[in-house]
């Protein structure tokens, strides 16, 4: 029986022209999810899943006509177990595509070995500049956003408001350091002078001795990169020492991103820039955020777009190439030239392939997050020392 | 440093080191008269935040979430000892280690399944939420002086009970020679049980006045878990006194490590316990 029905599959995939085209649509795809499901960061994990999961039914679970099958790993966040959790998805449950991950640590140890595998791989949050900047593959895409990108647009909406003369503050680690350079970048440019860097260290969050000197260095404006519960007591101690009213407060998005609420009314006012809001007002983002409600009970975020992205995108591609991932090379054109009706608005690849996509200015407002326009309209990551960019 | 920010940098440090004070207090009287390595100790700190958060969020008051949620955690506290910390009294340090560690690991799983992973804000107390001026441009939460006196007051209510009562007798007694203090016929379980109990309420404490000016978040026990230890080795382990002293110098050197030496701020606390234990082995009160 079982004979019997090989041969006459063997014999039916002969008669068709484009053999390749017929076991594509039957082999599953299997797509590896790299996230952290445990400490700080599973939140963020589970959102990115959930919200691929989502646009994923909605298309019928198929890509390319290929029904899905997720391979999850819990990466805990740690670059240490991470070339062991890449070569699992890889070599062990031989994964067409490989997403995640969420921190830049296990992104960098993630990108050692997809660039010797070739494997396509979908970078769906770590902002680290070196994966679509030294580090550049053709075979790795990025679908949430550059470190670049969160800060350099805030100088000139820093400079535009009159503050020429500056604090930075942040958290000592790649993503700290990242986001000060660029800002930098664009505070020098535009005529902007740096009074004093103040670097915390990781993850520090006492405070009072650095509040007391910005105090008595009086200058302009702060610029700060902190996220999570750094974030969110790094605010309220600058709003409880009396400075919020007299120094304003300028940031990357992710100072008040998912702490909103815990800083409270210390938030208000606050000037952020990234490259999406929860209250952006596009038929998308509405559509998106009502139904990871739906299905999920919670709030959509940033970390959830850059999943639902990831699947739209991986769907207009693979359709493009009839589902077959062994076609890399036309996949990966395929990718290229996606265009995207996002929630964050406008998205395509650049040649780095990081996204170029609007850098909203956020303020906060009566304890929400509102969208007072574009610091940066279709904002290009430099791409320094990738060798794809010309 | 101008004089009035080296006058702001001293009060930062002695604030910060008054609040350290309150955790490290009872973390050394687990360590130094029932000999039992507590890692433990910055859980009851966590839970007490959450439970101010998780109590003020709905009484609107942090007053009610302290005087209901001490004396849970004190409850909580003979609990624990009775079913873990009681068993290790003959046994050696790892042993200690592996358990409380493992209580460690049990509570902040505890911590995700009730209150979830987000950073939780606790409002400060309304009659608190003014600011005084410092210098011309720095001004200082009311509420932050409040928690530093509260420090004060239960630093002197302790010295009181350990010096004045018979209860502070036994403890003293306890922490030169436990043996000794049995051999007299003192129920060194009962005095054992409430001790450990005590410490646990006075973590649990600091962990609800710091609750509004810390934020709640998972892992917030472990930071200060080190930095009690730290303070508990520099003043000598068991001395009440010793863990004051000791508080304010981590709190100072950690300040001025951050304005002097902002490429080590992190290292300095710990260069300080390595002089001191060079100077005085033993800690400043050991």
């Amino acid at each position: 029986m079982s004979l019997s029905r090989r041969t006459f599959l063997g014999a039916t995939a002969a008669s068709f022209a484009a053999g390749r085209v017929f076991a594509a649509s039957k082999a599953k795809i299997r797509i590896g999810l790299l996230l952290p499901y445990s400490g700080t960061y599973a939140a963020l994990g589970n959102n990115i899943t959930d919200a691929m999961k989502l646009v994923a039914g909605k298309l019928g679970n198929k890509l390319g006509g290929r029904e899905i099958e997720w391979v999850a790993v819990d990466d805990e966040s740690d670059p240490a177990k991470a070339p062991a959790n890449v070569n699992k998805l890889i070599s062990g449950e031989k994964v067409d595509i490989l997403t995640g991950p969420v921190h830049s640590g296990v992104a960098m140890a993630m990108m050692q070995i997809v660039r010797q595998e070739k494997t396509l791989t979908i970078v769906t949050n770590a902002g680290a500049q070196a994966v679509t900047g030294q580090l550049c593959a053709p075979n790795v895409f990025r679908t949430s956003f550059s470190n670049w990108q969160t800060s350099y647009p805030c100088a000139e909406v820093m400079l535009k408001d009159g503050r020429k003369k500056a604090v930075l503050m942040f958290w000592n680690y790649s993503f700290g350091q990242e986001s000060m350079a660029a800002f930098k970048e664009g505070y020098s440019k535009g005529g902007g002078t740096i009074v004093k860097e103040i670097a915390v260290p990781f993850p520090q969050t006492e405070f009072q001795a650095n509040l007391s000197e910005i105090a008595s260095l009086k200058p302009d404006a702060v610029f700060v990169f902190f996220a999570g519960a750094g974030a969110a007591k790094f605010v309220k101690d600058y709003a409880d020492a009396g400075l919020r009213d007299k120094i304003p407060l300028y940031g990357s998005g992710f100072l008040t991103e998912g702490v909103l609420g815990a800083q409270g009314a210390a938030a208000e006012g606050i000037k952020t820039t990234l490259h999406y809001a929860d209250s952006l007002d596009n038929g998308p983002n509405k559509k998106f955020r009502a139904a990871f409600k739906e299905a999920t009970g919670r709030e959509a975020d940033v970390y959830a777009v850059a999943g639902h992205d990831t699947v739209h995108v991986l769907a207009q591609a693979l359709d493009k190439v009839q589902g077959d991932t062994s076609a890399q090379k036309e996949l990966i054109a395929a990718l290229e030239s996606v265009r995207l009706d996002s929630p964050r608005g406008p998205f395509r690849f650049s040649k780095a392939h990081n996204p170029i996509q609007n850098i909203y200015l956020r303020q906060v407002k009566g304890g929400k997050e509102t969208v007072i326009g574009i610091a940066q309209k279709e904002a290009e990551d430099p791409a320094f020392g990738c060798a794809m960019v010309k | 440093m101008s004089f009035s920010l080296f006058a702001l940098q001293v009060l930062n440090g002695v604030e910060q080191g008054l609040l350290l004070f309150l955790v490290a207090s009872g973390l050394t009287l687990v360590f130094g008269v029932l000999g039992v390595l507590n890692f433990a100790h910055g859980s009851f700190y966590m839970l007490g935040a959450y439970l101010a958060y998780w109590i003020a969020a709905r009484t609107g008051s942090l007053l009610a979430a302290v005087l209901i949620g001490v004396p849970v955690m004190a409850l909580l506290g003979l609990v624990v000892e009775r079913l873990a910390i009681a068993r290790l009294y003959k046994r050696d340090h790892l042993s200690q280690v592996l358990l409380t560690y493992g209580l460690v690991l049990l509570f902040n799983e505890l911590q995700r399944a009730l209150f979830g992973n987000d950073v939780h804000g606790v409002d400060t107390p309304t009659v608190l939420a003014f600011r005084i001026p410092l210098g011309s441009a720095q001004e200082w939460p009311a509420y932050r002086v409040f928690t530093a006196v509260a420090c004060i007051l239960v630093a002197a209510a302790m010295r009181q009970v350990i010096l004045r009562t018979r209860f502070g007798m036994r403890v003293r007694a306890g922490a030169s020679n436990a043996e000794m203090v049995e051999a007299l016929g003192i129920d060194v379980r009962k005095l054992f049980s409430v001790l450990f109990s005590a410490g646990t309420a006075l973590a649990a404490l600091a962990g609800m006045l710091a609750a509004p000016l810390t934020t709640v978040y998972p892992g917030m026990g472990e930071g200060v878990l080190v930095l009690s230890f730290v303070v508990v080795v520099i003043g000598g382990i068991g001395s009440i006194k010793g863990a004051f002293l000791g508080a304010l110098l981590v709190g100072l050197s950690d300040t001025f490590g951050k304005v002097l030496l902002p490429g080590f701020s992190s290292a300095v606390v710990y260069a300080v316990m390595a002089a001191v234990l060079l100077l005085r082995p033993r800690g400043l009160a050991g």
